[in-house]
């Protein structure tokens, strides 16, 4: 297997379905695609209905946004636990922009969120980086701290629907050519995202510095800065997840997104993003985060039981842990035996 | 002595009288080394001698307290491993460290890889390259797989591609041969001789002085953190480089206590590991010492580990007087009268967030044990005896043991062991890391138990230890045991010959 010249290719196309079909993403895709099929076969309008396709993209779009920023950070090998109470913060600060300064462009209140979720992203990269303490436990620690900062801000108060302007609310639930425009914003999220992981020095060397972070400091690698940039990107992409989560529930409490770093933490590791960094894509956790939510849809109308359905996703998550392990061995074996081979 | 082997001008990298201390102790007294462009230059010295500090030095990982270092006849003064690599200095570990889940491609272009106008890395390029530089090495590693499940021979080989690929001039080989098979070291030979026919600078620290004397153009010796001397490799011979790496007089150093050697108490018999060590055997008396010297990782930790149990072997047997002990069970090894003292106490030998007396009475809890509860004032008088026996120097017994010195913690673990009465004490490095001082009064501990009739197996690096403790030399070499020499016949010449050379030992 190990040759220096390249392989003859006698079809570019058929090299590019393999790599497809060999990617850990293509298991997704599949099973995601096989969700969709026994659900709508099931009831048709699952996906043929107008408001069925559109909550089939719709749904999952903010959990995408959060998916694709606990991605870069677990790549580096670290993991963002507060991305539910930063999303709380930036979806309650966005609503009380549009109440405390009327006439506030929309644009604004869009770039603040982002701003806040950066920050406050930065100062989880900063104990992390500097600190030395695990991600684990920092982010556990500012989970708590964000959301009582929540809590002390907002009290017993909460945003409605009508605190809000209508071109705002709107953004929630318009579509474009039947495409929700925040499935658009996700998409463009994700494709950025990914291009900027697989094709730039600086997405590489996250991986670099999660596939072995002693290898990145002898390699002269900006190991803390990447650390930050990784950890501020989580947090801005969260806070536009905030920021969109108010425009599309109208309603924000304190309690808003509580929880959902678990979520985001299972879909990237449904995706086959590795917990401990080095390997894995945002694709991969992109898609991770539909199949969750789809499959949390899906439960209710295959008929099974309320209480299975955790057990379901819960079963997912240790499946796909343990479907990763077992293509990790089997790699290891193979590259083990090619190293033999190319010694005889 | 200064020597000058084709090229004149500025030498490639020259260090002048390099002084480096971590807190009282001296690593480096005065290190020189000259380096001339076109060649390979040995370097070496026992274990200790100050070799890996040179080289860190070098590598700008620890900065020099005193002297020059010059590279092609300017001063410099690095302040981390960047500055040292844009200057042109490669290092080649023993083991290098790369990404496993990166492509080997990845892995030479880390952090500096070739991109275009807006940022893309341009993986074609890359590629191209890798292949181009596998090429001139003339080595077959597909550039597109996982560095994941390379041999090491081959990570070494990324780690040259990468140099070259940084058009290093000065390459620093650290033991490079010790993990590699014989085609491997050719490989690696034919490569090194390639690159300084390029006109570049290496430095190739061994042990093996075959391998020293088949490769290298110069030969600079080392010994305590001091220079001793550079010649021509073809000026001198393998008897006057031991002779100058060990060269010093301290076998007085040591008072070993006259024992009454007894019985066999420790019988080992056809030990054998696949890959550690082959066909092992020896046997210990009761009162007697016996040294196990050899190289670092030629395998005498790994025996001590699987005759205590720790680590099992696929054959042979070890026995404690007339008693099998069972393959891969520490706790039968235990009740056999068996104790092993690990080389690194820190992590294996002491729980250091835990109290003196708590870690003294650790491997004796059974027995002080009452109705399955463990109560202090049991384990603090258990443990008092040891303590005062051992003069472990602590205010109290409930400190916490990571605090102590070196040479307490030692005695820590010492007292740990000695409160099971063993009948056979194997201890690893007994005095790594330890003061002067502190040293002897472990030499004089072992002595003393010695006396009283146990037997010891003492595995140690430091030569002067080994040939002032021991009774009998057990020396390995590559996983076999290749020359036992009685005291009277031990020298440094002799012990170090057997740990270097395969089996042409004359002691």
């Amino acid at each position: 297997m190990s040759t220096l010249t390249t392989k003859p290719t006698p079809n570019a196309l058929l090299t590019g379905l393999g790599t497809f079909l060999r990617a850990r993403e293509t298991s997704i895709l599949l099973a995601l695609v096989l969700v969709i099929v026994v659900t709508t076969i099931k009831n048709p309008n699952f996906l043929f209905s107008s408001d069925g396709f559109r909550d089939l993209l719709l749904t999952p779009s903010i959990l995408v946004l959060v998916a694709v920023g606990q991605a870069i950070v677990i790549i580096t090998r670290s993991v963002d636990l507060s991305v539910g109470s930063t999303l709380g913060l930036t979806a309650y600060l966005t609503g009380r922009l549009f109440i405390d300064v009327p006439g506030i462009p929309i644009i604004v209140v869009v770039l603040a969120g982002i701003a806040l979720g950066a920050v406050l992203g930065l100062v989880n990269g900063a104990l992390v980086a500097f600190a030395k303490v695990p991600a684990l436990v920092i982010t556990l620690g500012t989970l708590y701290a964000y959301r009582g900062i929540n809590v002390l801000w907002a009290g017993s108060d909460r945003v409605n629907a009508s605190d809000m302007p209508k071109d705002f609310l709107h953004l929630g639930t318009t579509s474009y050519f039947s495409i929700p425009l925040l499935t658009i914003i996700a998409l463009v999220v994700l494709v950025a995202a990914a291009w900027y992981m697989r094709n730039t020095r600086g997405g590489r060397e996250f991986y670099a510095i999660g596939s072995e972070p002693a290898a990145a400091e002898l390699y002269g690698l900006k190991v803390t800065k990447r650390i930050l940039v990784a950890f501020v990107a989580c947090g801005a992409l969260t806070g536009l997840a905030g920021v969109l989560y108010a425009a599309r529930y109208g309603t924000i409490n304190s309690q808003a997104g509580s929880g959902l770093e678990l979520d985001a933490v299972a879909a990237a590791v449904i995706g086959g993003v590795a917990i401990f960094g080095g390997s894995g894509t945002v694709w991969g956790a992109a898609l991770g985060a539909v199949l969750l939510l789809t499959i949390n849809r899906a439960l209710p109308i295959l008929g099974v039981p309320d209480f299975w359905q955790r057990a379901v996703v819960g079963a997912l998550i240790i499946g796909a842990i343990v479907l990763d392990r077992l293509l990790a061995l089997r790699q290891t074996r193979k590259l083990r035996e090619t190293r033999n081979d190319s010694h005889e | 002595m200064s020597i000058s082997p084709g090229t004149p001008g500025p030498a490639a990298l020259e260090l002048r009288g390099v002084t480096k201390s971590f807190g009282a102790v001296v690593a480096l007294k005065s290190a020189n080394l000259t380096v001339q462009m076109n060649s390979i230059h040995a370097l070496v010295g026992e274990n200790g001698a100050g070799k890996s500090t040179l080289v860190k030095v070098i590598a700008g990982l620890y900065q020099r307290d005193a002297g020059d270092f010059l590279l092609r006849g300017e001063s410099v003064n690095f302040k981390s491993t960047a500055e040292s690599k844009a200057s042109g200095i490669a290092v080649i570990y023993q083991e290098p460290t790369l990404f496993p889940d990166l492509s080997v491609t990845e892995n030479i272009f880390m952090g500096r890889q070739p991109t275009n106008r807006f940022g893309r890395i341009d993986r074609k390029a890359m590629r191209d390259e890798t292949i181009d530089l596998f090429g001139r090495l003339a080595v077959r590693i597909d550039p597109d797989r996982p560095a994941e499940g390379l041999s090491i021979a081959d990570q070494q080989i990324i780690e040259i591609a990468k140099a070259i690929s940084l058009d290093a001039r000065v390459l620093i080989m650290d033991e490079p041969t010790a993990a590699l098979s014989g085609v491997e070291v050719d490989r690696l030979f034919a490569v090194a001789r390639s690159l300084r026919d390029e006109g570049r600078a290496l430095v190739f620290i061994s042990h093996r002085f075959d391998e020293v004397f088949a490769l290298c153009d110069t030969i600079t010796v080392m010994r305590d953190g001091e220079y001793i001397s550079t010649d021509n490799i073809d000026d001198t011979t393998v008897d006057e480089i031991v002779h100058r790496m060990v060269g010093r007089n301290v076998t007085e150093l040591f008072p070993k206590a006259e024992a009454v050697i007894g019985e066999v108490v420790l019988d080992v018999s056809g030990l054998t590991s696949a890959g550690m060590f082959d066909d092992i055997s020896f046997q210990v008396r009761s009162g007697e010492i016996v040294g196990l010297a050899g190289l670092v990782g030629a395998g005498r930790s790994e025996v001590a580990r699987a005759v205590f149990g720790v680590d099992t072997y696929s054959r042979g047997t070890v026995k404690v007087g007339d008693t099998r002990v069972p393959r891969r069970d520490p706790i039968a090894a235990m009740n056999l009268g068996l104790a092993l003292v690990p080389e690194d106490r820190r992590k294996q030998g002491l729980v250091v967030d835990s109290t003196v007396a708590r870690n003294t009475t650790m491997a004796i809890q059974r027995t002080l044990t009452k109705a399955g509860m463990l109560t202090s004032g049991a384990e603090n008088a258990a443990a008092r005896i040891w303590a005062s026996r051992l003069e472990v120097k602590t205010n109290a017994l409930d400190t916490i043991a990571g605090t102590l010195s070196g040479g307490n913690q030692q005695k820590v673990v010492l007292a740990k062991w000695l409160a099971t009465n063993p009948r056979v004490l194997i201890i690893d490095e007994p005095t790594r890391g330890i003061d002067v001082g502190t040293k002897a009064e472990v030499h004089r501990l072992l002595s003393e138990l010695a006396g009283q009739g146990l037997a010891i197996l003492m595995i140690s690096s430091e030569l002067p230890e080994v040939l002032g403790m021991a009774d009998r030399v057990l020396v390995m070499r590559e996983g076999r045991i290749t020359a036992e020499i009685m005291r009277a016949d031990a020298t440094s010449e002799s012990v170090m010959y057997a740990a270097t050379h395969a089996s042409e030992i004359h002691s």
